[in-house]
């Protein structure tokens, strides 16, 4: 079956394999994508933050090491998204226990580098300055949280582009124009309708994870728009983003008055009649929340902040929570982050005095990933509506979802409490 | 269907007879499929603890993590994967997994695109043969004759 994309002098020479054998998979990989997706042409890209650097197995190494001895490059700044391993803290996942995941996993991030991606990795690029591409631009995104805060928050263009083709994206600097690239696109037809909510509910920090949370159980393929939410911050709106990317495949929601493509719902419509709706009420918060939790009350070995990474704001309220008490000697307080967050708030001494209180600071990964963490067992207590979504079916734990308030009290007490 | 055919869009061609199993749901292959025992493990899947391996899975598509084509083509590598893929919705996550496969090891897991009516008809078949051209026959091998 032909392709009906058109491919101009420079996509046919990649595809004939006269650029070798890297540019020709990559190129083959963009004109399946186009046809897949029915897209008739090819739209530019400026920037890319790609998945397939993470290791998922031996055909991560297989494919990065194909592109190295073959001959491949990327086209645009490419950075990475978060890694199996801590490169700062070895003893996480230490190798001598796990030498196939974690020595591919160092192998991988060599070989990007060597491809030439910039070593972010982070699954929350968007929180240092080279990670925000502006509205309007068409980009690669791949890791679900990513790809709806590139696209909700910042404005910037991108589907969901899983391993393999991220990079071939990356290394031919297009993609189909399809789908959130277009306008039609980008248009919400589900809408959202919190307006109901007590002051009580509206004020809960749990909330836009639960949202989330009712966002991907509920939009399916539709673009969701939410109404009636009084206001939000940057960090709710990645947890938002998060768990709608979790429990479904939201790529893209609006907030009315909030997000930029969203000043008023008929804006984020695009003045076409929404065909659904879903009323939120308190009802349903309550059930979707409790539903995150296995586990309640009992004690507790892990909290586990920072999915997706933590941003400076974010450990600006650990500080507060924290409130100068130390971690219970008995659990392990695990945030992490970003190298470029840790810096940030290490040139203010956060870092420092986070640790003296008890706190690890953990770069470059995530604690829900298997191989399990260090000390990630039993009863583990997140804020994080993607971590309580997937650890207890990836690592076999016990999970009490809460506030970062009630994650931080209950790291301090070494106990969980009840919310009542 | 006169000929006991269903012919739908060829997303990544290849042929493939085998059991059927219908998901209920879309699945996230990262995170809710291990690769070593070709086992759903997302316990929130109406079919956790299924196993995929070798049969053709007729499936709405995929969702959540972008790991999902990097699971997907290492279950073929390791022989744990389905036998092909019958979708609902056209997913290039899923056709990525399937040409990475195909390009690094050879491996076949062919995937159609069909109608939500020939859909949910595949979804009662006990097995399913997929044709190089994306027809999609019944493949009964109780009833089937020789």
């Amino acid at each position: 079956m032909g392709s009906p994309v058109r491919l101009d002098e420079r996509e046919q020479r990649w595809l004939s394999g006269t650029d070798g054998a890297a540019m020709q998979l990559a190129m083959q990989m963009m004109v399946t994508a186009a046809d897949v997706s029915s897209a008739a042409e090819f739209v530019e890209i400026e920037f890319a933050h790609i998945n397939s650097s993470f290791y998922s197995g031996q055909v991560s190494l297989d494919f990065a090491e194909f592109l190295l001895a073959n001959g491949g490059s990327f086209a645009v700044p490419t950075h990475t998204n978060a890694s199996l391993i801590d490169c700062s803290t070895p003893g996480l996942r230490a190798e001598r226990d796990h030498p196939v995941e974690v020595g591919g996993a160092r192998r991988l991030m060599e070989i990007y580098a060597e491809l030439g991606a910039s070593a972010m990795w982070s699954c929350a690029p968007y929180a240092e300055p080279t990670g925000r591409p502006g509205k309007g631009a068409h980009i690669v995104g791949s890791e679900s949280n990513a790809v709806s805060f590139f696209n909700s928050v910042l404005g910037a263009r991108t589907n969901k582009y899983g391993d393999f083709i991220d990079v071939c994206a990356a290394m031919t600097g297009r993609v189909p124009l399809a789908g959130l690239h277009t306008d039609a696109g980008r248009r919400a037809s589900h809408v959202f309708d919190v307006t109901g909510l007590s002051a009580d509910d509206q004020d809960d920090p749990t909330l836009p994870h639960v949202l989330g949370i009712i966002l991907g159980h509920e939009a399916g393929s539709a673009i969701p728009v939410i109404v009636g939410l009084g206001s939000a911050s940057e960090d709710d709106l990645k947890a938002i983003a998060a768990a709608g990317g979790t429990s479904g495949a939201v790529e893209m929601f609006h907030v009315v008055g909030i997000t930029p493509e969203a000043p008023t719902l008929d804006a984020a419509t695009g003045g076409v009649a929404p065909t659904r709706r879903t009323i939120v009420d308190s009802a349903l918060i309550r059930s979707t929340r409790s539903r995150l939790s296995t586990s309640s009350t009992g004690p507790l070995r892990a909290v586990c902040l920072g999915t997706p990474h933590f941003t400076a704001s974010e450990f600006a309220g650990l500080r507060t929570a924290l409130d100068g008490r130390s971690v219970d000697g008995r659990v392990q307080l695990l945030v992490t982050t970003s190298r470029a967050v840790l810096a940030e708030i290490g040139s203010v001494g956060w870092d420092e005095e986070l640790r003296a209180a008890g706190v690890q600071i953990v770069l470059d990964t995530c604690t829900y990933y298997t191989p399990r963490a260090r000390g990630v067992a039993g009863l583990v207590m997140t804020n994080s509506a993607k971590w309580a979504y997937y650890a207890p079916g990836i690592l076999g734990v016990e999970v009490a979802f809460g506030s970062l308030q009630e994650c931080v009290d209950a790291a301090v007490s070494g106990r969980v409490g009840d919310r009542g | 269907m006169a000929d006991g055919k269903i012919h739908g869009r060829v997303l990544h061609a290849g042929a493939a007879t085998a059991p059927m199993i219908r998901l209920d749901a879309p699945l996230s292959f990262w995170g809710g499929f291990d690769p070593v025992t070709g086992r759903i493990i997302d316990h929130a899947h109406p079919q956790v603890g299924e196993s995929l391996t070798g049969r053709v899975v007729v499936i709405p598509g995929s969702r959540g993590s972008s790991g999902t084509p990097g699971v997907l083509a290492e279950s073929l590598r390791r022989a744990t994967g389905p036998a092909g893929l019958v979708v609902q919705k056209a997913d290039i996550n899923l056709t990525a997994g399937a040409v990475a496969a195909k390009a690094l090891y050879d491996r076949a897991c062919p995937i159609v695109l069909l109608d939500d009516a020939s859909f949910a008809e595949v979804g009662t078949w006990n097995g399913v043969a997929i044709a190089t051209d994306g027809a999609v026959s019944p493949d009964d091998p109780d009833g089937a004759a020789p």
